[in-house]
This record gives C-alpha cells, structure tokens and sequence, in this order.
C-alpha cells in the first residue's frame, strides 16, 4: 500500500476496495452457480412414467396350480403365483433386502431369495432371513383368457 | 487467529518449499502492443476443459449404437433438464475451440513464435490442432443423424486416395468397407477415448513448454527495443488474472450462443436413403470439401483425388516443419515463409467462404 497517499485517500481505499471485493467476488459466485445449478439438475435422470397400465402376466392355461413364473412388470420383475387352489397372486419379484430377484419353491411353498436366503411365504410377507418388509402385492384380473396385472390394490 | 488461506499456504509451504510460488510470481510476461495474441492460447485451454466437462456430462446418457444414439441425443434434448444446454454448449464450444485454435496458431506463426527454441511448442501445437479436428469429425458423427452420416461417408472415402495404405485407413476408420454401426462404435472409441488420452498427454507438454521458455517476443518489438528490456509485468497475478478475463469472456461468448442458438439435431440417419441434397462438413473442413471439388478427375498421371490428399499432406508436413525450414525469420526465406503463409491463410478463408455461400 502506498504510504505517501493523502489522508483522504488512505480513509476511501479500504472501502472502495472492499465494495469492489463484493462484486467480483458476488459475481463469480453467480457464476458458479448458474453453472453447478444445471449440471446438478442435469446428472439426475428424468422419472419415466410410472407404469399404471395393466400388464398381461400369462394365458389362463399357462400355469398349473403350485407353479409360478416371473414376468416383466414396467421395468422390474414381478412373480405370478398360481396357488394350490388354482387362485392367482401376484408380487413385486424384487427382494426388499438388497433387490435381488426372488423365486417360487414349489416344495416348500414359499418364495426365496437366493442372495442372502430370505424366505416369504406366499402372501408375501417376510418369513425369515435378512428382508426388513414384504414384498408389494398386485392386483389380479382373470380376463377371458389373459391373466391381467396392475397396481393397486388386490381386489 | 490465522485465516485459514494463510494456514492452507503455510501447510503447503512446510512441505513444498515456495518455490513454484516464487517462480510463478517472479515470471516476467513481456508486456507490448501484441500481447493480446498470448490470451488465444489460454482461451482454447479453457474451452478444452469446457469439451471434457460437457463430453462426461453427456456420456451420462448418450449411447453409441446407430438404434439408439439418435435417441439418446433426442432424449437428451427434450427430456433431460438443461440437456438441450449441456449439448449446446459441447457443441458451440468444439466450434469455438477450433476458432480460438486456429486464430493462436496463424497469430504464433505470423508473429513468429515458433523461432528457437521454441520449435518443439510450436509442433506440439500443431499435433493438437490435427487432434482437435479429429474430435470435430468422429464427433460429428455421434448423433448418427443425416448429415453427419453422409458427411462421415464422403469425409472417410477420402482416405481411400492414400497412396498404399489408402484402402487399409479405409478400412480401419470405417470399421468395414461401409460407413455403418461399426463405425459409429469406433468413432466413439476415438472421441471419448483414445483422442482424450493424447490430447492430455500432448497439452500437458504444450504448457509445460510454454512455461518452461516464456512467452515469445515477437521480432518486430524486439527491434523496437533494440538493446533495452521489453516492458513485462508478472505471471501471477498480473498475467494470470488477464488470462482469466479472457476466460471469462470465452465462457460468456459461449453461454450466449448456447442459449440463443440451441444446436440441432436432423433427421435419423438412413443408410438406404438417397443422399439430400446440401451434405458439407463441418466449417473448419469447408475449404478441403471446396478444392476436391475443383481439382478436375485427372492432375497429370494421378487421379484428381489422390493429387488433392497428397498436396494437403504435403502442405501439413510443411506446416509442421516450419520452425526448421524458417532458417533465418528476419531474413529473406523468413519473408518469404511468411508471404507463403499468408497466401495460404487467404486461400483458406477464400475457399471456405466460397463453400459456405454456394
């Protein structure tokens, strides 16, 4: 700093330089900004719409009791159970402990998990092993002869 | 107590020393009516990183397969939130790049930077700049739209007048004798692989040359100063905080051109479509596109094509050597090395201008 400078001056510079400071520096956080903000917003995919249609799980004759296939439910797996009674029940096939997918034991009756052994029995519910909640239901429509999934509640 | 930058700086110097400090703020950067040719070099550097940024970004969604890049570019746009500016700016910025590009390299060469010693800055230069338009042509693939793919097609056919390894480039670049889905995978290979690697390799040299000699002072000041020193001031921070202003107006040039002209994305390619009509490169390529055209089917005995490929590799050879072939820059070959060059620089501008209008 120069020392020889009037007294007038010594008293403004600190000010001038700091309202200077304030705006390169409030400018080159504007900056920053206007360039962060969309590259956050840019990284996170777009939600795809949720898939409220009905999928159709199989063909009425296509499975026999205590048998189960998986099936293609928007873009996650679901399973389709035909119970002992020739009724039909549907689930998310998508484990609630780590997302693995489950399958259907015809000999025990239950639904397993075969990365970390979680068993659900076949209404869902989490029977033992490492899953913290059981598994969503879907709804069931026998329609002519499609079996007809969709969201919702099991009517 | 101590604010944390003066904690930070002594935690630094306690391990590092201060001499890179000491050397940076010591660097006299001459100062004289031509130094605003030495803020060209920093503002391509800026929008290099631009390209490295906005490239990871899009890599995020783009797919290169030809069933699906289209679409991925398309969902960027329209779906993506500020897809349609991550990809505008990649795109106004590639143009820009090789704009700044060309304007440091005709500046360093008419002022003539590339004197002893600094031959070695001024080739690793030129590599860049071929780098920088082989970015340019497999990106411009990438979209797999229209133009790109007929432009893709015309552009790597020309490869084919090689002489000897003609068929053999054709072949690799293509990824089959057909511009198809296997070159778009390759293309892609390139952009975002192989050429980035070099190109950091080779920019990373390039600085290091250019910190290691200084900044060139070109004759004409030099003879001004006769046996004085030239005026200069400090790297940092007086030289660097310029630079950053040009920074700054790089990326204020290109924020706007990315948000006034959002870039576009054509029609999906169709390889069983006929050619449309209006097919050119990119602009920097114009004035090639222009000369094949005029160069008749025949040049001597060597078909028209092949005489076009061999005098522009010739003519690049040539550029690259010129720190040695300019033997004596004040002399005579200096004067003639840089009418030589001007021509060339006149010629270009020229026949791209005459593409661009036709």
């Amino acid at each position: 700093m120069d020392i020889s400078a009037p007294e007038a001056g010594r008293v403004a510079t600190p000010g001038r330089r700091r309202l200077l400071g304030f705006l390169v520096g409030s400018g080159v956080v504007a900056s920053l900004v206007s360039i962060i903000y969309p590259i956050l917003k840019f990284v996170l995919p777009p939600r795809r719409a949720e898939m409220d249609a009905e999928t159709v799980a199989a063909q009425a004759n296509e499975l026999a009791p205590g048998t189960a296939k998986i099936f293609r439910f928007g873009n996650q797996p679901a399973i389709l159970i035909r119970l002992a009674d020739g009724s039909y029940r549907a689930l998310s096939a998508v484990c609630t402990h780590l997302n693995c997918t489950v399958q259907y034991r015809a000999r025990e009756r239950d639904i397993w998990c075969a990365c970390h052994n979680g068993v659900y029995n076949l209404q869902g519910g989490n029977v033992s092993g490492p899953p913290p909640r059981p598994l969503r239901e879907y709804a069931v429509h026998v329609r002519g002869k499609e079996i007809v999934v969709s969201r919702g509640s099991r009517t | 107590m101590p604010r944390l930058s003066q904690q930070l700086r002594e935690w630094f110097q306690a391990r590092f020393g201060t001499g890179t400090l000491d050397w940076l703020t010591h660097k006299q950067v001459p100062r004289h009516h031509h130094t605003v040719w030495y803020y060209l070099g920093g503002m391509t550097l800026f929008l290099f990183i631009v390209q490295v940024v906005t490239g990871i970004l899009l890599l995020l969604y783009y797919r290169p397969s030809p069933g699906e890049a289209f679409e991925s570019v398309q969902f960027i746009m329209t779906k993506v939130q500020f897809g349609w500016l991550v990809r505008g700016i990649h795109a106004w910025s590639a143009n820009l790049l090789i704009f700044t590009a060309m304007l440091h390299m005709f500046s360093t060469f008419l002022l003539k930077a590339y004197r002893k010693p600094r031959e070695l800055t001024w080739m690793t230069g030129c590599v860049l700049f071929f780098l920088f338009l082989g970015f340019g042509f497999s990106g411009y693939l990438l979209p797999w739209n229209t133009l790109a793919f007929f432009a893709t097609k015309v552009g790597t056919q020309m490869m084919a007048a090689v002489p000897v390894i003609g068929n053999w480039l054709l072949t690799f670049f293509r990824g089959g004798e057909d511009v198809t889905g296997a070159t778009l995978t390759r293309f892609f290979g390139f952009h975002v692989a192989i050429f980035p690697a070099l190109t950091t390799a080779v920019v990373g040299a390039h600085l290091f040359l250019v910190q290691f000699f200084g900044m060139s002072v070109p004759p004409s000041i030099e003879r001004t100063y006769s046996n004085k020193p030239v005026p200069s001031y400090s790297f940092l921070p007086s030289f660097m905080l310029r630079d950053l202003i040009g920074w700054y107006l790089a990326l204020g040039v290109l924020a706007a051109l990315a948000a006034l002209f959002p870039w576009e994305l054509g029609v999906k390619a169709d390889p069983f479509a006929p050619t449309p009509a209006g097919i050119r490169p990119e602009w920097y390529f114009l004035f090639l596109f222009q000369t094949l055209k005029l160069i008749p089917g025949r040049v001597l005995w060597i078909e028209g094509e092949q005489f076009g490929v061999l005098v522009f590799g010739l003519a690049a050879t040539l550029w690259v050597l010129i720190p040695f072939l300019d033997r004596n820059p004040t002399g005579r070959v200096g004067k003639l090395i840089t009418g030589i060059g001007a021509f060339a620089i006149v010629y270009i501008l020229a026949m791209s201008l005459w593409a661009w209008r036709s």
